[in-house]
Order: structure tokens, then sequence, then C-alpha cells
């Protein structure tokens, strides 16, 4: 089948696309967007962490045929138009955050997500956020660093913009 | 795949950082923009025109014969260009770390859960695993070897290897043995010096190393006949030297190229898929990757060795330890792996850090039809130090002293002997540690009356509101060792290049070490800029192009192949000044590269690099040795077998729910002696990640394995920590010179997953009161209804 969505604001299409292919699969070895990991494709580590419609969903648990249409965002749709890192992605760099970087994408999703909607989380709220993501590398402790940074400065972004 | 329009290999690339920071600085990651954009190209996304998948048959027996392999359905499905089985390897069948015990694919019968028996290549991942479901293998079932009791009785229940199949095979089902003995050993005149004595049996489960990216790569066949590899893995040139013979090509005609890891810990020591993809490319004349599924990568690497343990310590009234009686047995699996050197490492640092007189040990490895086990960080000396330190616990009780004052009495240092007999000739601050891990300040207590209840044992599970929580703390403290020992001739290569780029010196750094994610190459970019006086470092992409860069294993890199790249530096920088001196017949003697210039120290700068340098490059390449170490004698354990020593201590405080025996760590502290922090925010990283392992082992990870069977070879099933079950991880990092290592560090990543499990266990004990004998501990073993 072919099955046509927007990827990061672009339209795509896929074609000869199989039934029980994965939007993690289509995403990754059809339309060029390998950012997605895939380290488990049963919704448990969280690396394959995309946008659909404006909502942090696995991409290895939606069929593609489900985005038919609709918009995924992934973390190469983080990155500025100018090619600039965005606001979370440079915090996750700047923090020590990255180590093997595997579960990163997924993290930088759904840190994404968790700022949009909570500017200033708690710790616990960033620890209820993020934990359907497994990192084996860090010990979340840079990752929790990473996310304060990210949302300080966010709220001072925000305040400069006032 | 025709939409997709790029190819993951174009990320294989140089990758250029500047930065003004030398060693002792934190530079960012070099890789670290490439990650965060979802552009790095990690082995799972390489991507050629026209490639293949690959999928391998895996056996769903422990234990049987292989009566016959019919692949002629597999074949006649449409997609599919290829079914091999042993019969189309075209060398040698069988390779091995230290023991060519394992064949690339099974041969007349199959030995452990998930063993590789047949190869398909198809055009889609999902054609290969139809087909594979194809392949119709009649089997002779037979009852497994899994136990001690069985694996140590061959003329009942049988040899896992029959004593013929191979040459270095030891005896019965023992794969390998270590003995030791020190002082008088343990005798009846010893024992009676003793006013206190202390056994205990203990159990470790079997932990997997669970990195996130899955094995995975792409093998390339090329115009000459070679192939070839892109590859995620620990040590390339090894991985080359067990390929070449199966694949019947000379070493130089399997050319491997380091893809992206995602996490390695041991995990990617031994061969995966690299035979496989190697031969079905060979066969097909196409690129072919392969890319496991999370279930085959439980099945495709080897896991911890899990342990049954027995200790008897004795001691003095005062606390001082007289001797130790100890007995390792290490479940090897089906194949031998680095089983022999896990043997060596636990036997030698099976007795921590402490100052025993006298003892007696025995560690063996045993051949079983359960999975395999080799190589995860801390190799060895995780599971003694849960037994050794669960022991100083109990024998504190015994005599009425705090654990942490009775470890601190006994605490071995500087000038010390090991029971292997080796001098420590370098700092080893056991006691110190230990004292500032008890000295960092303590979580605040529990608040009942103004808790967020998301913090307590259960967390988000809403299972209780404080009721039940006991709040236990507890000590532990680890030895491990750093590098490959035991007389293993431990070496790395660096080639480090000087030019001018764009009117600026730039050096450029190529070895073969694999990046895992632990930051050697942002360790490399700040020696370079430290020997080299420049601020542009390039990387280039590991390869078999240069010389071997040994493992990136055993804590040993920074060590090894930093210290390569500091010799290349070096010498860059030497050649680079000798220039200078026949162009400027300097005759001073104390010139420097400095700020991209040549500088004397009395009379400042001389040249600047780029004049110097003009349109030459220098292009040095180095090789860097540690001291020479000895093997173990096989009857004492004697000898000179480490190079070096690393510790570190934590203290653990947990919150236990006794009701539902839910465990809940409030705080995780690690203070670690790490010589010199060539990069200190990648140091901190690395002893928080070795400490969240630790952590996993201690109340979480476990690959259950029933009647050879693995039960839970999914992320479902087997659980590592997640950001709410890791806590803040403090950590004290202390810094005192090795004399021997470059720069004085000390190898950092493995220390922490030693030492930090015994602390959460004797947390956990001390809350509840219960023995806790096993690891991980699990709820039923709090609530006594196991």
């Amino acid at each position: 089948m072919r099955v046509t969505f927007t990827a990061n604001g672009k339209p795509v299409e896929a074609d000869d696309v199989w039934e029980g292919e994965s939007l993690l699969y289509v995403l990754r070895e059809r339309v060029g967007l390998p950012g997605s990991k895939n380290a488990c494709e049963q919704g448990e580590c969280g690396s394959c962490t995309v946008y659909l419609d404006g909502t942090p969903v696995c991409s290895c648990l939606v069929a593609a045929g489900q985005v038919q249409d609709r918009e995924v965002r992934t973390v190469e749709g983080l990155t500025e138009e100018s090619g600039e890192l965005g606001l979370v992605q440079q915090s996750f760099i700047d923090a020590g955050a990255v180590q093997c970087g595997f579960c990163t994408p997924g993290l930088l999703v759904q840190t994404d997500a968790l700022l949009e909607r909570s500017p200033q989380p708690s710790d616990t709220d960033i620890r209820e956020a993020l934990s359907g993501n497994l990192c084996r590398c860090t010990g979340y402790e840079k990752i929790m660093d990473a996310v304060r940074l990210a949302s300080a400065r966010k709220c001072q972004k925000a305040g400069a913009a006032e | 795949m025709s939409t997709r329009t790029i190819q993951g290999q174009k990320n294989l690339q140089d990758i250029t950082t500047g930065s003004k920071d030398g060693i002792g600085g934190s530079p960012l990651r070099p890789d670290g923009t490439l990650k965060v954009k979802g552009e790095f190209a990690y082995s799972s996304d390489m991507w050629h025109e026209d490639m293949l998948w690959g999928m391998a048959l895996r056996s769903p027996h422990p234990r049987a014969n292989i009566l016959s392999v019919d692949i002629s359905e597999a074949l006649r499905t449409p997609g599919v260009y290829a079914v091999l089985t042993h019969e189309d390897i075209p060398g040698t069948k069988f390779y091995g770390l230290e023991i060519q015990d394992q064949p690339a694919l099974a041969i007349d019968k199959v030995r452990y859960h998930g063993e590789a028996i047949a190869l398909v290549a198809a055009d889609h991942p999902e054609t290969a695993r139809r087909a594979v479901k194809k392949i119709k293998v009649e089997y002779e079932v037979l009852t497994p070897i899994t136990t001690e009791e069985q694996a140590l009785n061959p003329e009942v229940h049988g040899y896992v290897h029959e004593p013929h199949e191979y040459k270095s095979h030891g005896s019965g089902n023992i794969c390998h043995s270590q003995r030791l003995v020190f002082g008088q050993g343990v005798t009846d005149e010893v024992k009676a010096l003793a006013d206190v004595v202390v056994k205990g049996e203990y159990e470790v489960g079997m932990q997997d190393q669970a990195f996130l990216g899955p094995e995975s790569g792409l093998a390339v066949p090329a115009e000459d006949g070679g192939i070839d590899l892109y590859v995620a893995t620990q040590w390339l040139h090894v991985d080359r030297q067990q390929m070449a013979p199966v694949l019947g090509l000379p070493e130089e005609k399997v050319r491997l190229t380091l893809a992206g890891v995602g996490g390695a810990f041991g995990g990617r020591e031994d061969l995966s898929m690299q035979i496989h993809a190697s031969l079905l490319a060979q066969r097909t004349g196409k690129p072919v990757k392969i890319v496991y599924a999370r279930d085959e990568s439980f099945f495709g690497h080897v896991h911890r060795h899990p342990a049954k343990m027995s200790y008897e310590h004795g001691a003095t009234r005062d606390g001082k330890l007289v001797y130790s009686d100890v007995r390792l047995v290490l479940d090897g699996g089906a194949y031998a792996s680095a089983s022999p050197a896990v043997v060596g490492n636990a036997a030698s640092l099976g007795n921590g850090p402490y100052n025993i007189p006298n003892v007696r040990m025995e560690a063996i490895a045993l051949y079983t039809n359960n999975p395999s086990c080799g190589a995860m960080r801390g190799f060895g000396a995780v599971q003694a130090c849960f037994g050794y330190e669960t022991q100083m616990d109990r024998l504190a009780a015994e005599l009425g002293m705090d654990p942490v004052e009775l470890r601190q009495l006994n605490a071995m240092s500087e000038g010390d002997r090991l029971p292997t007999g080796q001098q420590i000739d370098s700092p080893a601050p056991v006691a110190e540690l230990l004292r500032r891990v008890k000295d960092m300040p303590l979580p605040p207590p529990l608040d009942l009356a103004n808790l967020d209840i998301r913090e307590l044992p259960g967390a988000l599970s809403n299972t209780s509101h404080g009721e039940g929580i006991v709040r236990g703390i507890g000590y532990s403290v680890g030895i491990k060792n750093v590098g490959f020992s035991e007389g293993f001739d431990d070496y790395s290569t660096a080639r480090v290049r000087l030019e001018v780029i764009g009117g600026e010196p730039v050096a450029m750094v190529h070895t073969a070490m694999a990046e895992v994610g632990q930051g050697g190459i942002t360790v490399h970019a700040q020696i370079a800029r430290t020997e080299l006086g420049v601020e542009q470092v390039t990387i280039h992409p590991a390869n078999t192009e240069v010389g071997s860069a040994g493992s990136t294993s055993a804590s040993r890199q920074t060590y090894m192949t930093g210290g390569a790249v500091k010799l290349a530096a070096e010498a860059v920088k030497q050649a680079l000044i000798e220039k200078g001196r026949k162009r400027y017949g300097w005759t001073q003697t104390d010139l420097d590269l400095v700020g991209g210039k040549v500088v004397s120290a009395a009379q400042g700068s001389l040249v600047s690099m780029v004049d110097l340098l003009g349109d030459e490059a220098i292009d040095l390449t180095r090789e860097h040795h540690h001291r020479p170490t000895e093997a173990f004698d096989k009857v004492t354990g004697q000898g000179f077998g480490h190079v070096q020593y690393t510790f570190c201590a934590n203290r653990a405080v947990v919150d236990v729910d006794v009701e539902l025996g839910l465990v809940k760590v409030v705080e995780l502290t690690a203070a670690q002696d790490v010589g010199k922090a060539l990069n200190p925010l990648s140091v901190v990283g690395q002893i928080q990640g070795g400490c969240t392992q630790a952590l996993g082992l201690a109340v979480m990870e476990e690959i259950i394995v029933k009647d050879g069977k693995v039960r839970n070879a999914s992320f479902t099933d087997y659980l590592i920590p997640t950001i709410l079950d890791v806590p803040p991880i403090p950590v004290d990092v202390l810094e005192l010179p090795d004399p021997n290592a470059p720069y004085g560090l000390r190898g950092v990543g493995e220390a922490p997953t030693v030492s930090a499990t015994p602390s959460i266990v004797a947390a956990i004990r001390q809350a509840t009161g219960i023995a806790l004998n096993r690891i991980p501990v699990r709820p039923e073993h709090i609530t006594g209804t196991l």
C-alpha cells in the first residue's frame, strides 16, 4: 500500500508498504529518517518516541497505515530550520546527558513534550514523564540535569520574550 | 526501499571538534551534535542500495542432536536469496575469544537455547522472518545439563562438549579453574587464631548487559573477494581475527569499520552477527544487513556469569581478619567465551580490598547447557563483591562493630599485598573512600506528612501512603583490576597527524578504539590538544586500517588508547620541534607547543606552528603497551597478574515497603579514586551509570533460565532500572595519581558496578533484618512469601 503523511512539516509518501510495517520501520527504512531508534519493538524502551499529531507515541507500536494524512514530528524535526540545535537538544549535550546516545532521540522528544505542557516540572514530574524511556549508560542523573537546564533556558527565553 | 534517499554510511566520516579544553577540562562530545540531531549513524542505521536482510534460525532446545535440516521450502520463498547451514561455511567452522569451541552455525547438535543453526538473506526483514520459520529441523531432544551437580558428574549426565571435540578442553565440564593459597592457607592452626567465624552461601543471578542498540551491522562484498563490515563492536581487530578463518579469507581481506555503537558493557566482546552477515554477503554477492530484535539480542550475546559462592571468614575479637576460605562456582554456559579470564579475576579479586593474612580460594567456570556467559562490566569481580561485602556486614554484626569501621580496620593500602602476592604500588585509599561516603550528608528523613507518594516504593502505582515503609542504610567497597591481565600483551595503537587546514593547525587522531558511548573520543581530542597546543582536532572513524586498539573493556581504553594517543602526539611534537631546530638553529631545551605556537619557557613564542609546518604534514603512529604482567600460578594463584587496581565505595539509603516487598533506593552515594580525571564530566557520568547497573543487579535484573530455557528475553520481562528506579547519585571523585599510568589516570568505568550492589542489599537488610543471600532481591524475598 501507499502511505502519505507529513514528517517534520514536509509531505512524504512511501510505496509498497506491507500492512504489518510499523511507523518506525517506514520512517527509518523508507523515508530516510533513521533518527528514531529501534531497541525493543514493544513500546518498553521509548527509543522510537515521535510526535503523532502533537502527542508523543512509541512509533514501533503504530502501524504505518494509521498515520495516513497525519502529522509526524521526529527527533530530526527538533532541529531549527536554520540547522541550529533546539533548546532541549543543546541542553542534553551541555549537561553531559548523551553517552552512547541511542536513547537520546526518544528522550528528546519526550522532554520536549513535557516542557511544552509543563515548563517548570518538579523532579518527580520529570521522573514520571520520562519513566517510559530507558537509558542504560547515564544513570539518569545527567538526564535530570539536562531537563532542568532546558526548563531554565525555556523559562528564561519566555521571560525575555515577554 | 526505493524511497529511501540517504545512506547511513555517509556519517562514518571524520568528526572535527574545536575547543580550548585539554585534559582536566570537560569539552562537549565531538559526536554529541550528530547524536541529538538523530544523524549519528548507528550500526542499525547502515544502509546500502540493493541490500538484503539477514536473519538466523535459532534452537528452541538447550540440548539436542540435530538429525536433519531441510532448507528447501525456505529457499523457494519469493524474495529469499540464500539459506545457509554449517555445510556452506567456506573456512574453519569454530571460533572463540580464548578457546575456539563455538561453531559459527550449529553442527550435529545444539548446546543452548537460541543457538544459531541456519541463516536466511531476503529482500525484507519480514520475508526473512517467514523463511526462517520454513526451515525444518528434526531434533533428538536431550536432557540439558544445567546445574553444578550435573556438570560435575559427566559420567551420569554427559558432557556439554565431548572431550574429543576440541583440544583445549578442561576436565569434565569444567571450562577453567584457578586455585589460590596465600599465607598459610586455611589450616587448623590458622583457624585456631580466629575468635569469630562467619560462613555464608551466596548466589548471584544471570545479569544482562542490555545495551539499547541491538547487535547489527552491514556486510558489503568487495571486488577483491573480501568483505567490508560496518559493525558495532568492542574490538575490531579481535573480531577480524575470529572472522577471517571462518570466511576462508586472509585477514587483510576482512576490513572492519566501527559503526555507531549503542552501548556495550561487555556484551559486544564476542562475535554476534559479524560472521553471519559476512557469510550471506559472500554467498549472495550483495550487501547484507542484520539487525537483531530484542529477543534475538538476549540469545545472541553472552551474559554475566551467575554464581554460587561459599565464604568463610575468621577474625579476632577486635575485628582483624585472620583467614578466608572461599569457593566460587561460575556458570559459564555452553561456550567458553571469556570464562577463563573471568575466573582469573574472580579468584584474584574475590577477597576484596582487604588485608587477609591467610587465604584459600578456588574459582571455577562450568560448561552447562545454559546460555553462554562472558564479559560484563565488572568481569568476575562483581559476583565476589556481593559475597565478601555481605560477609563483612555479618562479621561486624557478630563482633558488635560498626560495619564501616570493620572495613577500615582491614582495608588495604599502598604497599600491602593482595592474596596473589602482588604488592600494590600505587595509592589504594580504601579506608579514605569509605570515610568519604560515610561523611557525605544524608538525605532528609522520610516525612510522611509532606510527601509526594510518587517517591515511595512502588512509586506511581499508588501502592502505599507511607504505612509499612522502613528506611535502611548500607555500605560497601570494592576492588577491580584495570586492563588485560595474566601476562596478556595488552597494547593499543594510535596515529596522530598534524597539518595546516584553513590557516589553522589541526590534529587528526586515528585509532581502532571502539567508542561505545564512554567518551573515549572526547578524551582523545583533549589529549591531542594538550600535547600539541592546538584547538581543532579531527577524529577519524575507527577501522582496521590502523593497528589494534584492544578492547573497549576492562576500564582500559583511556589508559591504553589514551596512552597511545599521548605517545603519538608527543612524537609529532618532537618531530615538529626538530624541524624548527633544523630550520632556525634553536638550541633551547625548554621548547613546547602552546596556543598554536612553538614556545620557549624562557623566551616565549618563537614561531607559529602554521609557519613552521607550511604545506607539510607530520603523521606518526605509536603503540602503547602497559608494563608486563604474568600468569597466576595454577596451584597457588601467585603472580604479578594485574597492571592496575581501582577502588570505589558506596553508601545506599533505601526505603522498603515491608508489606509488599517493594524497594525504593532513595540515594546512592559513590566515592572513587580515578587517579586523574581527564574529563570530570565523563568521569562522573561513568560512575553514575556504573552504579545504576549495580542497582539493577541488586533489585531487579535477572535472566530467568529454567531447564536451560530463557523465560524473559524482552524488555517487558527483563527489567532494567528506569528513571523512577534510580535515585540521585552524588559522586565524590578522588584524584591520587598512579605513577605508572599516563597522566596518573586510573580506569573508571567498572569499579562502581562492582561495589554498589552490596551497599543496596545491605541497606535492605538493615531495614528488614532479613539475611538476603541471593541477588537480585525480589519482593518475595522480603515478604517471605517465596
